[in-house]
């Protein structure tokens, strides 16, 4: 694999296997030096053209756990502010020798355009609305190692609540989930609803409480609060009373279910408890679950094998 | 075409007899088993440190060795070169810091995952010592490293591979290797 741009373009056995070389990554992350010599001599470049502080360190702890050497593009203070174009930047970067970019945009595709401009990899680290594979990674590897079910989820009941409509996260989950079996329910206005999720393999209901007694996961979107000065919902309280989980709602999940959320958390939007009040959240787990779930990409696109194994294996 | 020879080189018999002979010269060798650790390399390896530590066991009395098992692809020299995928999770159960770590495989080859294992158990602490225990030998290094525990020593062609298991030792060499084979003798 020499790039991660979609969880769409991964098939069955690349999303297991990512899975699976997660665990191992899980493993080094709790070692007292927890570091291995995996990328030594690669360079990762992180280049955000939107913010995000969690995602970054994330990928940028990754790499450095890998031996990787890393470079943070600061759009900030970069000739971006001068007027050089997108394709300008990547190729100053690429000729500086940059192994891997790890690509957020607030335009959908731009990760796709850079691998036209470079032979390095691509990581998408978010692109408009449109993908996000390694929080959809470290999700499947929350609830899979949750259930402790191998990365099989058939027969399990994932619900993911809220603005579908303008989630990156929410399009990619719902198709890695789907991918490892699970039934996946989306619940949410009708205005924050995407006209392509006919297509779609989910179940679409209007209200919490029709699904809230029989999910597995709950999945709770981030609520941008912009969406509220474009009318699609009526106020933020009207919000919370349909699809927020309130202390009523938290009682009624199942023993086991697990709530998730891939942060920052709007309290008392979508969320009206204390996650540390609830025995099913999984919320710092799935930051922790980031870094490894990292690893494992930036592993699996930069130690892609060029030249056929020689001779017997040891 | 190329036609595939599969050789016996040891039987179930001889494998079970060479281990148990390799744990003996380890406790020998340690005068003992105070602070001696079993590490098999994974995955081939792993099976192997077991048996020795159930040989150990059913001769000294009371001996508990410690084994763990190492996944050493994070520290190859041959990342990118070829995809090397992680067999199986690392798992070393106590702190090897001060006590001896004997590595155990299946077959020594060039020594490449012996110098990759070396890197990688100095990350988990600091050894008093570390031996290596193979059950074959079949040549061709290409790095400075020897065994000090053979379980049997087997000439092969470069091209040929070795299948260890407790069905058995088997060399397979094809005709192409014994072509290969011929070039080199003229």
């Amino acid at each position: 694999m020499k790039h991660l741009l979609s969880v769409e373009e991964l098939t069955a056995d690349q999303l297991a296997s990512l899975l699976d070389l997660t665990d191992h990554m899980v493993e080094i992350s709790g070692r007292p030096v927890p570091k291995v010599p995996a990328l030594r001599g690669r360079t990762v470049a992180s280049v955000f053209f939107e913010d995000s502080t969690r995602t970054r360190l994330s990928f940028e702890t990754a790499a450095k756990r890998l031996s990787a050497d890393t470079l943070t593009f600061n759009v900030g203070t970069s000739s971006v502010n001068k007027g050089e174009s997108l394709r300008d930047t990547i190729e100053t970067l690429s000729a500086m020798g940059v192994d891997a970019f790890v690509v957020r945009h607030k335009s959908s595709g731009v990760p796709h355009m850079i691998t036209e401009w470079t032979d390095a990899s691509v990581i998408n680290a978010g692109d408009g609305w449109h993908q996000h594979p390694t929080q959809a990674l470290l999700d499947c590897h929350t609830v899979t190692r949750s259930f402790g079910s191998g990365n099989d989820l058939s027969g399990r009941t994932v619900a993911i609540v809220g603005d579908v409509k303008h989630s990156r996260v929410a399009r990619s989950n719902i198709r890695a989930f789907a991918m490892l079996g699970a039934e996946v329910v989306i619940v949410a206005p009708r205005t924050l609803l995407p006209p392509e999720i006919i297509e779609w393999p989910v179940r679409v209901v209007d209200a919490l409480d029709d699904v809230i007694d029989d999910i597995d996961v709950l999945y709770l979107l981030r609520m941008q609060r912009e969406r509220m000065d474009a009318a699609l919902v009526p106020s933020l309280g009207e919000y919370s009373a349909r699809f927020g989980l309130t202390p009523q709602r938290a009682r009624r999940l199942k023993g086991d279910a697990l709530v998730l959320h891939p942060g920052p958390m709007n309290r008392g939007v979508e969320i009206l408890v204390d996650p540390v009040d609830l025995p099913g959240s999984r919320i710092l787990e799935q930051v922790r679950a980031g870094v490894s779930a990292r690893m494992s990409v930036l592993y699996t696109v930069l130690s892609g094998g060029s030249v056929p194994p020689m001779g017997g294996a040891e | 075409m190329a036609v595939e020879r599969r050789a016996e080189v040891l039987s179930t018999t001889d494998v079970g007899r060479a281990l148990t002979r390799v744990a003996h010269e380890i406790v020998e060798r340690n005068s003992g088993v105070a602070g001696l650790v079993l590490v098999g390399m994974q995955r081939g390896g792993v099976w192997i440190a077991e048996e020795i530590a159930r040989c150990i066991a059913s001769f000294e009395s009371q001996a508990e060795v410690p084994v763990g098992s190492i996944d050493v692809s994070m520290y190859r020299d041959d990342i990118a070169l070829r995809p090397v995928v992680p067999a199986a999770v690392t798992d070393i159960p106590v702190d090897i810091t001060g006590n001896t770590v004997v590595l155990v495989d299946d077959v020594l080859f060039t020594g490449r995952t012996v110098r990759a294992a070396l890197d990688a158990l100095l990350d988990h602490g600091r050894p008093r010592a570390v031996q290596l225990a193979v059950l074959v030998d079949r040549g061709h290094r290409e790095l400075p490293i020897r065994p000090d525990f053979v379980g049997k020593n087997i000439p092969t062609h470069l091209s040929d591979e070795v299948d260890a298991s407790t069905a058995g030792v088997y060399v397979i060499s094809t005709s192409i290797g014994n072509e290969m084979r011929k070039k080199e003798v003229s």
